[in-house]
Protein backbone atom coordinates (compact mmCIF):
# COMPACT_ATOMS: atom_id res chain seq x y z
CA UNK A 1 0.00 0.00 0.00
CA UNK A 2 1.28 3.63 -0.83
CA UNK A 3 1.93 6.20 2.11
CA UNK A 4 -0.76 8.50 0.07
CA UNK A 5 -3.48 5.18 0.60
CA UNK A 6 -1.92 4.73 3.95
CA UNK A 7 -2.62 8.60 5.64
CA UNK A 8 -6.20 7.92 3.23
CA UNK A 9 -7.09 4.70 5.56
CA UNK A 10 -4.30 4.80 8.33
CA UNK A 11 -6.40 5.44 10.80
CA UNK A 12 -9.14 2.25 9.69
CA UNK A 13 -6.14 -0.12 9.58
CA UNK A 14 -4.72 1.09 13.09
CA UNK A 15 -4.87 -1.45 15.68
CA UNK A 16 -6.86 -0.89 19.27
CA UNK A 17 -3.70 0.91 21.36
CA UNK A 18 -5.36 -0.72 24.31
CA UNK A 19 -5.56 -4.26 22.52
CA UNK A 20 -9.61 -4.17 23.89
CA UNK A 21 -12.65 -3.96 21.53
CA UNK A 22 -14.33 -0.96 20.91
CA UNK A 23 -17.86 -1.72 23.49
CA UNK A 24 -15.24 -2.52 26.64
CA UNK A 25 -13.07 0.79 25.84
CA UNK A 26 -16.30 3.09 25.69
CA UNK A 27 -18.00 0.94 29.27
CA UNK A 28 -14.54 1.98 30.59
CA UNK A 29 -14.79 5.48 29.73
CA UNK A 30 -18.13 5.46 30.94
CA UNK A 31 -17.07 4.65 33.83
CA UNK A 32 -14.31 7.18 34.28
CA UNK A 33 -17.11 9.88 33.39
CA UNK A 34 -19.92 8.25 35.84
CA UNK A 35 -17.24 7.84 38.57
CA UNK A 36 -16.40 11.57 38.36
CA UNK A 37 -20.05 12.66 38.77
CA UNK A 38 -20.17 10.72 41.68
CA UNK A 39 -17.26 12.02 43.18
CA UNK A 40 -19.09 15.65 42.35
CA UNK A 41 -21.91 14.21 44.29
CA UNK A 42 -19.55 13.07 47.81
CA UNK A 43 -17.81 16.67 47.40
CA UNK A 44 -20.96 18.41 47.39
CA UNK A 45 -22.31 16.13 49.97
CA UNK A 46 -19.28 16.95 51.54
CA UNK A 47 -19.35 20.70 51.16
CA UNK A 48 -22.67 21.10 52.34
CA UNK A 49 -21.95 18.96 55.75
CA UNK A 50 -18.73 21.13 56.39
CA UNK A 51 -20.74 24.52 55.76
CA UNK A 52 -23.62 23.41 57.79
CA UNK A 53 -23.63 24.14 62.18
CA UNK A 54 -26.34 21.49 62.58
CA UNK A 55 -26.08 18.51 60.23
CA UNK A 56 -28.26 15.23 61.54
CA UNK A 57 -26.31 11.94 62.41
CA UNK A 58 -29.69 9.82 62.74
CA UNK A 59 -28.38 5.86 61.95
CA UNK A 60 -28.67 3.95 64.44
CA UNK A 61 -26.09 0.78 64.51
CA UNK A 62 -30.32 -1.33 64.00
CA UNK A 63 -32.06 -1.08 61.68
CA UNK A 64 -29.89 1.19 59.41
CA UNK A 65 -26.26 0.21 59.93
CA UNK A 66 -26.96 -3.49 60.34
CA UNK A 67 -29.34 -3.22 56.62
CA UNK A 68 -25.82 -1.42 55.16
CA UNK A 69 -23.83 -4.57 56.56
CA UNK A 70 -26.18 -6.80 54.57
CA UNK A 71 -26.80 -4.61 51.90
CA UNK A 72 -22.50 -4.62 51.57
CA UNK A 73 -22.05 -8.23 51.92
CA UNK A 74 -25.21 -8.59 49.38
CA UNK A 75 -23.39 -7.04 46.77
CA UNK A 76 -19.67 -7.61 47.05
CA UNK A 77 -21.36 -11.39 46.69
CA UNK A 78 -23.04 -10.13 43.74
CA UNK A 79 -19.38 -9.11 42.08
CA UNK A 80 -18.35 -12.26 42.58
CA UNK A 81 -21.01 -14.45 41.09
CA UNK A 82 -20.45 -11.62 38.17
CA UNK A 83 -16.80 -13.21 37.26
CA UNK A 84 -18.07 -16.80 37.35
CA UNK A 85 -20.68 -15.38 35.22
CA UNK A 86 -17.96 -13.84 32.61
CA UNK A 87 -15.34 -16.74 33.30
CA UNK A 88 -18.38 -19.27 32.51
CA UNK A 89 -19.68 -17.15 29.21
CA UNK A 90 -15.69 -17.23 28.00
CA UNK A 91 -15.59 -21.19 27.30
CA UNK A 92 -18.91 -20.85 26.66
CA UNK A 93 -21.06 -22.75 29.54
CA UNK A 94 -24.55 -21.60 28.75
CA UNK A 95 -26.10 -23.21 31.74
CA UNK A 96 -23.41 -22.26 34.14
CA UNK A 97 -23.60 -18.84 33.02
CA UNK A 98 -26.84 -18.75 33.44
CA UNK A 99 -27.12 -20.01 37.25
CA UNK A 100 -24.36 -16.78 37.91
CA UNK A 101 -25.86 -14.73 35.72
CA UNK A 102 -29.33 -15.17 37.70
CA UNK A 103 -27.35 -15.13 40.68
CA UNK A 104 -26.31 -11.74 39.96
CA UNK A 105 -29.55 -10.48 38.99
CA UNK A 106 -30.82 -12.00 42.13
CA UNK A 107 -28.32 -10.23 44.58
CA UNK A 108 -29.16 -7.28 43.15
CA UNK A 109 -32.82 -6.90 43.44
CA UNK A 110 -32.24 -7.89 46.53
CA UNK A 111 -30.22 -5.04 47.03
CA UNK A 112 -32.56 -2.72 45.67
CA UNK A 113 -35.17 -4.19 48.23
CA UNK A 114 -33.23 -3.85 51.22
CA UNK A 115 -32.18 -0.12 50.10
CA UNK A 116 -35.95 0.65 49.21
CA UNK A 117 -36.72 -0.76 52.53
CA UNK A 118 -33.96 1.32 53.84
CA UNK A 119 -35.76 4.68 52.15
CA UNK A 120 -39.37 3.65 53.54
CA UNK A 121 -37.80 3.61 57.01
CA UNK A 122 -36.40 7.16 56.55
CA UNK A 123 -39.65 8.46 55.31
CA UNK A 124 -41.47 6.90 57.87
CA UNK A 125 -39.87 9.39 60.51
CA UNK A 126 -40.10 12.45 58.80
CA UNK A 127 -37.08 12.31 56.27
CA UNK A 128 -38.27 14.39 52.97
CA UNK A 129 -35.54 15.70 49.85
CA UNK A 130 -36.27 19.25 51.78
CA UNK A 131 -37.31 18.48 54.78
CA UNK A 132 -36.28 16.41 58.06
CA UNK A 133 -37.25 16.59 61.82
CA UNK A 134 -33.70 16.49 62.93
CA UNK A 135 -31.67 18.94 61.73
CA UNK A 136 -30.33 20.76 58.04
CA UNK A 137 -33.07 20.30 55.22
CA UNK A 138 -30.06 19.62 53.19
CA UNK A 139 -29.23 15.97 54.41
CA UNK A 140 -32.26 14.22 53.19
CA UNK A 141 -31.66 16.37 49.21
CA UNK A 142 -27.69 14.78 49.53
CA UNK A 143 -28.72 11.61 50.98
CA UNK A 144 -31.62 10.91 48.50
CA UNK A 145 -29.36 12.18 46.26
CA UNK A 146 -26.39 10.15 46.27
CA UNK A 147 -28.21 6.78 47.32
CA UNK A 148 -30.84 7.38 44.79
CA UNK A 149 -28.13 7.67 42.22
CA UNK A 150 -26.62 4.73 43.18
CA UNK A 151 -29.89 2.72 43.57
CA UNK A 152 -30.49 4.05 39.88
CA UNK A 153 -27.59 2.00 38.45
CA UNK A 154 -28.13 -1.11 40.82
CA UNK A 155 -32.06 -1.35 39.12
CA UNK A 156 -30.47 -0.45 35.77
CA UNK A 157 -27.67 -2.79 36.13
CA UNK A 158 -29.98 -5.68 36.68
CA UNK A 159 -31.95 -4.84 33.83
CA UNK A 160 -29.15 -4.95 31.50
CA UNK A 161 -27.74 -7.67 32.79
CA UNK A 162 -31.38 -9.97 32.22
CA UNK A 163 -30.85 -8.37 28.55
CA UNK A 164 -27.54 -9.16 28.04
CA UNK A 165 -28.18 -13.14 29.53
CA UNK A 166 -31.08 -13.46 27.15
CA UNK A 167 -29.15 -12.64 24.15
CA UNK A 168 -26.40 -14.60 25.12
CA UNK A 169 -28.18 -17.72 25.70
CA UNK A 170 -30.27 -17.12 22.32
CA UNK A 171 -26.65 -16.59 20.48
CA UNK A 172 -27.40 -13.26 19.45
CA UNK A 173 -24.89 -11.61 21.92
CA UNK A 174 -21.42 -13.48 23.14
CA UNK A 175 -18.71 -13.18 26.17
CA UNK A 176 -17.41 -9.79 25.04
CA UNK A 177 -21.33 -8.18 26.35
CA UNK A 178 -21.22 -10.33 29.27
CA UNK A 179 -17.53 -8.90 30.17
CA UNK A 180 -18.51 -5.96 29.59
CA UNK A 181 -21.88 -5.68 31.44
CA UNK A 182 -19.79 -7.19 34.42
CA UNK A 183 -17.11 -4.24 34.13
CA UNK A 184 -20.37 -1.94 34.77
CA UNK A 185 -21.61 -4.32 37.50
CA UNK A 186 -18.56 -4.06 39.51
CA UNK A 187 -18.17 -0.35 38.98
CA UNK A 188 -21.91 -0.07 41.06
CA UNK A 189 -20.02 -2.11 43.33
CA UNK A 190 -17.15 0.44 43.81
CA UNK A 191 -19.07 3.37 44.13
CA UNK A 192 -21.06 1.73 47.41
CA UNK A 193 -17.43 1.21 48.84
CA UNK A 194 -17.27 5.10 49.03
CA UNK A 195 -21.08 5.40 49.51
CA UNK A 196 -21.48 3.72 52.70
CA UNK A 197 -18.53 5.37 54.71
CA UNK A 198 -19.00 8.58 53.68
CA UNK A 199 -22.97 9.10 54.37
CA UNK A 200 -23.75 6.31 56.26
CA UNK A 201 -21.03 5.61 58.81
CA UNK A 202 -19.97 9.25 59.15
CA UNK A 203 -23.44 10.06 60.24
CA UNK A 204 -24.06 7.81 63.23
CA UNK A 205 -25.73 8.20 66.11
CA UNK A 206 -23.39 8.23 69.17
CA UNK B 1 -10.30 -8.12 17.04
CA UNK B 2 -12.78 -11.23 17.64
CA UNK B 3 -15.42 -11.36 21.14
CA UNK B 4 -13.09 -14.46 21.94
CA UNK B 5 -10.10 -12.58 21.63
CA UNK B 6 -11.31 -9.51 23.49
CA UNK B 7 -12.19 -11.18 26.64
CA UNK B 8 -9.62 -11.17 29.28
CA UNK B 9 -11.29 -12.88 32.22
CA UNK B 10 -7.96 -14.49 33.55
CA UNK B 11 -9.13 -18.42 33.40
CA UNK B 12 -10.28 -20.75 31.29
CA UNK B 13 -10.59 -23.23 33.87
CA UNK B 14 -14.54 -22.05 35.01
CA UNK B 15 -12.41 -21.92 38.77
CA UNK B 16 -12.19 -17.62 38.85
CA UNK B 17 -14.79 -17.82 42.17
CA UNK B 18 -11.81 -19.79 43.92
CA UNK B 19 -8.90 -17.88 42.48
CA UNK B 20 -10.92 -14.26 43.42
CA UNK B 21 -12.08 -15.27 47.16
CA UNK B 22 -9.08 -13.90 48.65
CA UNK B 23 -10.08 -10.44 47.38
CA UNK B 24 -13.85 -10.62 48.38
CA UNK B 25 -13.06 -11.63 51.53
CA UNK B 26 -10.43 -8.89 52.01
CA UNK B 27 -13.12 -6.28 50.59
CA UNK B 28 -15.87 -7.90 53.35
CA UNK B 29 -12.87 -7.42 56.11
CA UNK B 30 -12.21 -3.87 55.05
CA UNK B 31 -16.10 -2.95 55.13
CA UNK B 32 -16.38 -5.09 58.30
CA UNK B 33 -13.68 -2.57 59.61
CA UNK B 34 -15.21 0.28 59.02
CA UNK B 35 -18.21 -0.43 60.73
CA UNK B 36 -15.95 -0.95 63.65
CA UNK B 37 -13.55 1.62 63.61
CA UNK B 38 -16.16 4.02 63.32
CA UNK B 39 -17.81 3.07 66.91
CA UNK B 40 -14.02 3.77 68.36
CA UNK B 41 -13.93 7.51 69.63
CA UNK B 42 -11.71 9.03 66.60
CA UNK B 43 -11.97 12.57 66.13
CA UNK B 44 -14.50 13.18 62.84
CA UNK B 45 -11.70 13.91 60.50
CA UNK B 46 -9.26 11.40 61.49
CA UNK B 47 -12.11 9.03 61.11
CA UNK B 48 -12.61 10.30 57.46
CA UNK B 49 -9.13 10.05 56.73
CA UNK B 50 -9.32 6.59 57.46
CA UNK B 51 -12.42 5.57 55.80
CA UNK B 52 -11.55 7.28 52.89
CA UNK B 53 -8.16 5.20 52.61
CA UNK B 54 -9.83 2.30 53.76
CA UNK B 55 -12.36 2.68 50.78
CA UNK B 56 -10.15 3.85 48.32
CA UNK B 57 -8.23 0.48 49.16
CA UNK B 58 -11.21 -1.52 48.42
CA UNK B 59 -11.91 0.31 44.97
CA UNK B 60 -8.33 -0.17 43.94
CA UNK B 61 -8.94 -4.09 44.92
CA UNK B 62 -12.21 -4.06 42.88
CA UNK B 63 -10.63 -2.30 39.66
CA UNK B 64 -7.23 -4.23 39.82
CA UNK B 65 -8.82 -7.58 39.96
CA UNK B 66 -12.34 -7.46 39.72
CA UNK B 67 -12.60 -5.60 36.55
CA UNK B 68 -8.63 -6.95 35.50
CA UNK B 69 -7.26 -3.89 34.73
CA UNK B 70 -4.32 -5.36 36.19
CA UNK B 71 -4.60 -8.01 33.66
CA UNK B 72 -4.88 -5.00 30.52
CA UNK B 73 -2.34 -3.17 29.04
CA UNK B 74 -0.66 -0.67 30.92
CA UNK B 75 -1.70 1.83 28.60
CA UNK B 76 -5.22 1.38 29.22
CA UNK B 77 -4.42 2.33 33.27
CA UNK B 78 -2.18 5.20 32.29
CA UNK B 79 -4.71 6.51 30.09
CA UNK B 80 -7.63 6.11 32.76
CA UNK B 81 -7.02 6.38 36.42
CA UNK B 82 -4.05 9.37 36.64
CA UNK B 83 -6.33 11.50 34.71
CA UNK B 84 -9.82 10.20 37.00
CA UNK B 85 -7.74 10.88 40.27
CA UNK B 86 -6.27 14.36 39.19
CA UNK B 87 -10.02 15.64 38.21
CA UNK B 88 -11.27 14.38 41.89
CA UNK B 89 -8.05 15.63 43.51
CA UNK B 90 -8.75 18.97 42.01
CA UNK B 91 -12.15 19.22 43.06
CA UNK B 92 -10.84 19.57 46.93
CA UNK B 93 -10.74 23.12 45.63
CA UNK B 94 -14.24 23.44 47.23
CA UNK B 95 -13.14 23.13 50.57
CA UNK B 96 -11.98 26.36 51.64
CA UNK B 97 -14.89 27.96 50.73
CA UNK B 98 -16.87 25.42 52.88
CA UNK B 99 -15.27 26.46 55.53
CA UNK B 100 -15.72 30.10 54.99
CA UNK B 101 -19.45 29.68 54.89
CA UNK B 102 -18.96 27.66 58.40
CA UNK B 103 -17.73 30.94 59.88
CA UNK B 104 -20.64 33.16 58.07
CA UNK B 105 -22.85 31.55 60.89
CA UNK B 106 -25.64 31.69 61.07
CA UNK B 107 -26.54 32.40 57.32
CA UNK B 108 -24.64 28.93 56.81
CA UNK B 109 -28.27 27.18 58.62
Amino acid sequence: MSESQLAVHGAIMESSPYAIPSRKLTMWLFIISDAVTFGACLMAYGYLRTASTDWPTPFKFYPTILNVIIMTFVLITSSLTMLGAVDAAKVGDKAKTTRFMWSTIFLGALFAGLHIREWLGLIGEGVRPFHNPWGSPLFGATFFNITGLHLLHVIGGVIALFVIWRGYTRGTLTAGHVETTGLYWHFVDLVWMFVVPMVYLLSIQR
Amino acid sequence: MTDKASVTAPSTSGNVIAKYLPVYFVLLAIAGLEVFLVYWNFSALTLLVILLAMAVCGAALAVMYFMHLAQERPSLFLSLIPATIFVLFMMNAIWTDSFRLLHMKPFAH
